[in-house]
């Protein structure tokens, strides 16, 4: 899956837990949680999304770790 | 028969428009059912009923614009025959609605029996030609308002501070249907905090809790939980607030005239609105769900709120607030109590902060709670027993 593809999935999962938010405005090192002011009620979301969508399993302790668009298209190309 | 009228979902809500009948004439309907849409500040709202019994007659239509109290429907109870003639309720379309009416649509709004004739607009209202005159001036409807003069007359002072209310509530809205939802609930907020802020006199107390025990343990629990079962600590938080509430019962109350004590443990939830401005639907029952339990519930609760798409005892019924706006960076809340409530607990952030104990010092998971109390109702000691309970609660994170 290329970049771009990666990419419109994870807006599209955003999409779907904050209708109210824009993705595209998201630069690809902006902190996505801070940006959209994402809880971690809706962080649990996004991850149950991402897991369904790229087929991954992330574990709790990696959350720190996908804290950007950067890190988190890094993070799902090496999980898959 | 029985009349259902508009409840009240809150200090803040003065009126309701019918958007939809999900009822007709000769249904029947039983406790809990959802039988119409109304859009209210706090967003398009499901109504419940909470008799048994079969739709007698709709006495609004689709679209009407009508003060809490007034009549909506009335319904048979079940067992009772269904009148063969109809009779048409004499409400007119500006219903005027007594206090009395309001207060009890406040508590039950359908277990009144129905009076054959009557209209509560017979009730005479006493007040001062001075403050009949400038309530007139000022466009404010002194039927709903409780007077303060001797043998409850309405006086000048009552009508002044409606008018500051009106004032404080009034939002000029524009924009698209959500931006316009969002404006209500804005203006829903500004009349309860300014209410708030004007009767009750606050105090605050405040605790920090080491949080290790209880990250450590749901780290455990999450490491056996499927993703999607995993739980957040904001479960844990309000489990050990409901548990905290067993053994202070005196925080779990309203005050309405005196203080009076809840025996339901219903914790409103506050959920934040991206765009602005804050719902605080009910968890009922909180002391009974488990965390998983809470969490499920929660996973309901919250893209509802979100939305503005809640049920009608969802926003009436909670007795207590619990908000944790301290996700992000914001290490204590100090919040404004929900009238006619009496408290309201405020969770930080959760940040790593110097625990010194046994003449040690080390770094651990601190959580910083506040208590925001009416003291009317209560007072320090309670309030600071209250907050030790919680703080033992969340030491034992396996028995919540």
């Amino acid at each position: 899956m290329k970049d771009q593809e990666l990419k419109g999935t994870i807006f599209e999962i955003l999409r779907k837990i904050a209708p109210d938010i824009d993705p595209e405005e998201l630069e690809m090192d902006d902190n996505i949680r801070e940006v959209f002011g994402i809880d971690s009620f809706d962080f649990l979301q996004f991850i149950i999304g991402l897991d369904d969508e790229f087929g991954i399993k992330t574990p709790e302790e990696d959350y720190g770790k996908i804290t950007t668009l950067n890190a988190l298209t890094t993070y799902i190309k090496s999980s898959k | 028969m029985v009349e259902f009228r508009m409840p009240s979902l809150g200090a803040d809500m003065e009126d309701g428009t019918l958007v939809e009948w999900r009822v007709k004439s000769g249904d029947t309907v039983k406790r809990g059912d959802i039988i119409a849409d109304v859009d209210t500040q706090k967003g398009l709202i499901e109504i419940e009923v909470f008799d048994e019994g079969t739709i007698d007659q709709l006495v609004i239509k689709e679209g009407e614009k009508v003060p809490v109290g007034t009549v909506m429907a009335t319904i048979t109870p079940a067992g009772e025959k269904i009148s063969s003639k109809k009779e048409t309720i004499p409400i007119k379309k500006e219903t005027v609605i007594t206090e009395k009416a309001k207060a009890d649509a406040k508590k039950e709004p359908i277990k009144q029996p129905l009076k054959e004739g009557s209209t509560e607009s017979h009730d005479r209202i006493k007040i001062s030609p001075l403050a009949k005159k400038i309530a007139e001036e000022k466009g404010i409807d002194f039927s709903t308002i409780k007077g303060s003069g001797v043998e409850g007359i309405i006086v000048k002072k009552d009508i002044d501070l409606a008018v500051n209310m009106k004032v404080e509530s009034h939002v000029e809205v524009t924009g698209s249907k959500k931006e316009i939802a969002t404006q209500g609930v804005r203006a829903a907020i500004a009349s309860a905090m300014s209410r708030s802020n004007r009767e009750i006199p606050h105090f605050y107390l405040e605790t920090r809790i080491d949080m290790s025990n209880a990250l450590d343990w749901l780290k455990e629990t999450n490491k056996a939980r499927e993703l999607k079962d995993r739980l957040l600590s904001v479960v844990l938080f309000i489990k050990a607030m409901a548990k905290a509430i067993n053994e202070v019962p005196e925080v779990n109350a309203y005050w309405e005239n005196g203080l009076k004590l809840k025996d339901v443990i219903n914790i409103g939830f506050a959920v934040s609105l991206r765009e602005g401005g804050v719902v605080i639907p009910a968890i009922p029952n909180a002391e009974q769900k488990s965390p998983s339990e809470l969490m499920t519930f929660l996973k309901d609760l919250i893209p509802r709120a979100r939305a503005l798409k809640l049920r009608s005892s969802e926003l009436s019924e909670s007795t207590i607030t619990l908000t944790s706006v301290g996700e992000g960076n914001v290490d204590k809340v100090f919040g404004v109590i929900y009238p006619p409530q009496v408290a309201i607990l405020g969770f930080g952030n959760i940040v790593e902060e110097a625990w010194a104990e046994n003449e040690a010092i080390n770094a651990r998971p601190v959580v910083h709670v506040t208590l925001a109390a009416d003291h009317r109702a209560i007072d320090g000691y309670l309030g600071g027993r209250f907050l030790t309970a919680l703080k033992n609660n969340l030491q034992n994170p396996a028995e919540l």
